[in-house]
């Protein structure tokens, strides 16, 4: 049984709808990342299962039960913020603990002073204080315990905040861009760290996003959303082989997939690309515009005879363990980018002609409304696409 | 160069200004307390005397002790002051919270109705409170002194300003974590606004301790004087053109707020500095 369920979640705020009816299954102890643009409606989502928010429209359970209405802090879920949200007056030890203390300490057990003379005070705040320990301890910042958020760093901050979230063993973590407020380096660093952590506590994480690159390396699946709907949803690999909509393959992969106008033509229905025919036939009526993805690495030099894409090297990126070339070709908008490994085009300079290649199996063709088109190829019978 | 020689033209030119500003402003306070020093017979001299030739420090102070209940007027003053002010506190930033937070149908009306209540001067409302108090029989007692003060218009404004600020994300963690939404007020929301909130706390004791006109009306008891009705009436009453005593008098009714303003002045500064008020 799914740990979250999801079924026809809207919700609009005054005149505009930002989710659109999201059906969403998630299983227990899943990482799933929910990744598109900004403004795409990934953080009003998380903030529903959390509780924060009420949906409009629609349902959502968690572990069988409806929790609709129920307030976020019994739905046993934790949440880590972009901005950290750490509370600025207290020091990284109590602010770990205010979760323990809300649920284990009885009101009058939290008030200043008097709560010393509350029978079982004592004990439950060492427990308490064994607890925050253990999580300093995991997450190594036992040192930084009685320093206060301000005297801290952003990815300490960070780490402090992932602590809290953990310490009382929640049924769920929601994180929304826990790292965008991290320098490029310690994001990559974070992202290990996260996901170790993930493996360690055996929970479900329900990660928001907008880097393709943090769902791509974390998640056991990616949820893609654009303009408050999933539009496709399944494993970093599916997300990013095969691709349901122009938009996801256009936001999954870095550098971005290259998209050439084509089109159908003739009863065979095959497909012409820059000047050239490529021998497959589409699904798709002749006298179509087709829009042909080719990621960046599936492009390969060829001599002039077996070119199907010819143009001009406009720009070379050596990114040292590969080579980026930007190629102009004649009737494309945007230069087509091509992947080579180290040291590949060395004796191509800019300016000069160059012939590329691709194997028709690397084709992923959409129509004009972005779904994706099937294509077999011409002569033998074998699907791809 | 300036930083080279010390200080430019300009910058010495500003600082005599400044320095003249100040002069005016502190003077007729210094000539109070130099009165309070004096004996009646250097008082009304023509000539002005900086120092007095015999200092009648101890003369004037003792009288001023004798004379009046310096000591019970102080007492209400802080009474009324710090009631007043805690009381404004608790009704404010509530309020404030959720005219900052919440979302809730006609809020934004709510608070137009806040600022406009920040324009009606307290003279206006005095005779329709004055009226009440006497239907409702809590004239000349120190409710009647504190209750018109409770609701802050301009607390809750300044307040709700502050807490305008203070990130989303903080208060959905306080959520997260289990606090309820009148915890987050005292446990989230006024340990980071405390800045604000001395700021406020100075504005609302200074006003309210060196408010005449109220406790004026509200008040005959000589009880329930507070220290600048008080002073008032010593005057009229016991001093006559005594002013030695009467000077030293309003000496002592003004430090408690010299004192705390040069204890708190530094939170002050943060806090009007942080409201964006200067
Ligand atoms: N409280 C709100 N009131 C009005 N509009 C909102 C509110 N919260 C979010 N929105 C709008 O909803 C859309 C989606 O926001 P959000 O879920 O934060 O996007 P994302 O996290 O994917 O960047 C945005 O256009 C945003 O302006
Ligand atoms: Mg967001």
């Amino acid at each position: 049984m799914a740990m979250f369920e999801l079924t026809g979640v809207r919700k609009s705020f005054e005149r505009t709808e930002v989710l659109k009816g999201v059906d969403l299954d998630i299983a227990d102890g899943e990482f799933i990342s929910l990744v598109g643009p900004s403004g795409c409606g990934k953080s009003t989502l998380l903030r529903i299962i959390a509780g924060l928010e009420d949906q409009t429209d629609g349902s959502v359970r968690i572990g069988g039960d409806v929790v609709d209405g129920i307030r976020p802090a019994d739905r046993n879920l934790a949440m880590v913020f972009q901005s950290y949200a750490l509370y600025p007056h207290l020091t990284v030890f109590n602010n770990i603990a205010v979760p323990l203390r809300m649920r284990r300490l009885s009101a009058l057990q939290r008030l200043p002073l008097v709560r010393w003379l509350v029978p079982g005070t004592r004990s439950a705040e060492c427990g308490i204080h064994a607890d925050v320990e253990k999580v300093a301890e995991l997450l190594g910042m036992r040192d930084l315990l009685h320093r206060k958020p301000a005297q801290l760093s952003g990815g300490q901050r960070q780490r402090v905040a992932v602590g809290r979230a953990i310490v009382r063993e929640p049924r769920g973590f929601l994180l929304d861009e826990p790292l965008s407020n991290l320098d490029a380096k310690l994001r990559v660093h974070m992202r290990t760290e996260i996901a170790q952590l993930h493996r360690r506590l055996a929970a479900t994480f329900i990660y928001v996003t907008h880097d393709q690159a943090e769902a791509m390396t974390m998640s056991d699946r990616i949820a893609v959303m654009m303009d408050g709907n999933i539009i496709q949803i399944g494993s970093p690999d599916d997300v990013y082989d095969d691709p349901q909509d122009l938009r996801v393959a256009e936001f999954i992969g870095s550098p971005k997939i290259n998209i050439l106008e084509g089109a159908t033509v003739g009863e065979d229905r095959a497909l012409v690309l820059a000047g050239h025919r490529i021998p497959i036939s589409v699904s798709e009526q002749a006298g179509r515009s087709i829009s042909v993805g080719i990621r960046p690495e599936a492009m390969r030099l060829a001599s002039s005879e077996g070119a199907l894409v010819s143009g001009r090297l406009a720009h070379k990126e050596n990114l040292g363990a590969e080579v980026l070339l930007h190629v102009d070709v004649d009737g494309q908008s945007a230069p087509v980018i091509v992947r080579l490994d180290h040291g590949g085009a060395r004796s191509i300079r800019i300016g000069e002609m160059i012939d590329l290649t691709f194997a028709m199996e690397d084709l992923r063709l959409f129509d004009k409304a972005g779904r994706r088109v099937g294509a077999k190829a011409a002569q033998k019978e074998l699907a791809y696409g | 160069m300036s930083t080279a020689r010390g200080i430019s033209l300009w910058g010495l030119l500003r600082h005599v200004l400044l320095l003249i500003a100040a002069a005016i402003v502190l003077l007729p306070f210094v000539w109070m307390i130099v009165t309070s020093l004096k004996p009646q017979s250097e008082i009304f001299l023509s000539e002005i005397r900086w120092w007095p030739e015999r200092l009648h420090a101890v003369e004037n102070y003792t009288k001023a002790f004798d004379r009046a209940p310096l000591m019970r007027f102080l007492l209400n003053g802080a009474i009324v002051t710090v009631t007043i002010f805690m009381l404004q506190v608790l009704i404010a930033l509530p309020a404030a919270y959720a005219l900052a937070k919440l979302r809730f149908w006609g809020r934004e009306a709510v608070f137009a109705l806040v600022l406009f209540c920040i324009l009606i001067p307290p003279q206006a409302t005095a005779i329709p409170v004055f009226l009440l108090f006497h239907h409702l029989g809590i004239l000349d007692t120190y409710a009647a002194l504190i209750v018109p003060f409770t609701i802050s218009a301009f607390g809750i404004f300044l307040m709700r300003q502050f807490f305008m600020t203070v990130p989303d994300d903080l208060v959905d963690a306080a959520r997260m974590d289990g606090i309820s939404e009148i915890g987050i007020v005292w446990r989230v929301m006024l340990p980071t606004a405390l800045p604000a909130l001395t700021a406020f706390g100075i504005f609302s004791i200074v006003a309210h301790w060196n408010d005449y006109f109220w406790p004026l009306i509200a008040v005959n008891s000589k009880e329930l004087f507070t220290p600048p009705v008080g002073v008032a009436t010593f005057r009229n009453e016991e001093a006559g053109t005594d002013y030695g005593p009467l000077m030293a008098a309003a000496t002592i009714i003004i430090a408690p707020l010299i004192i705390a303003f040069l204890l708190a002045q530094r939170r002050f500064i943060e806090g009007i500095t942080f409201t964006g008020m200067k």
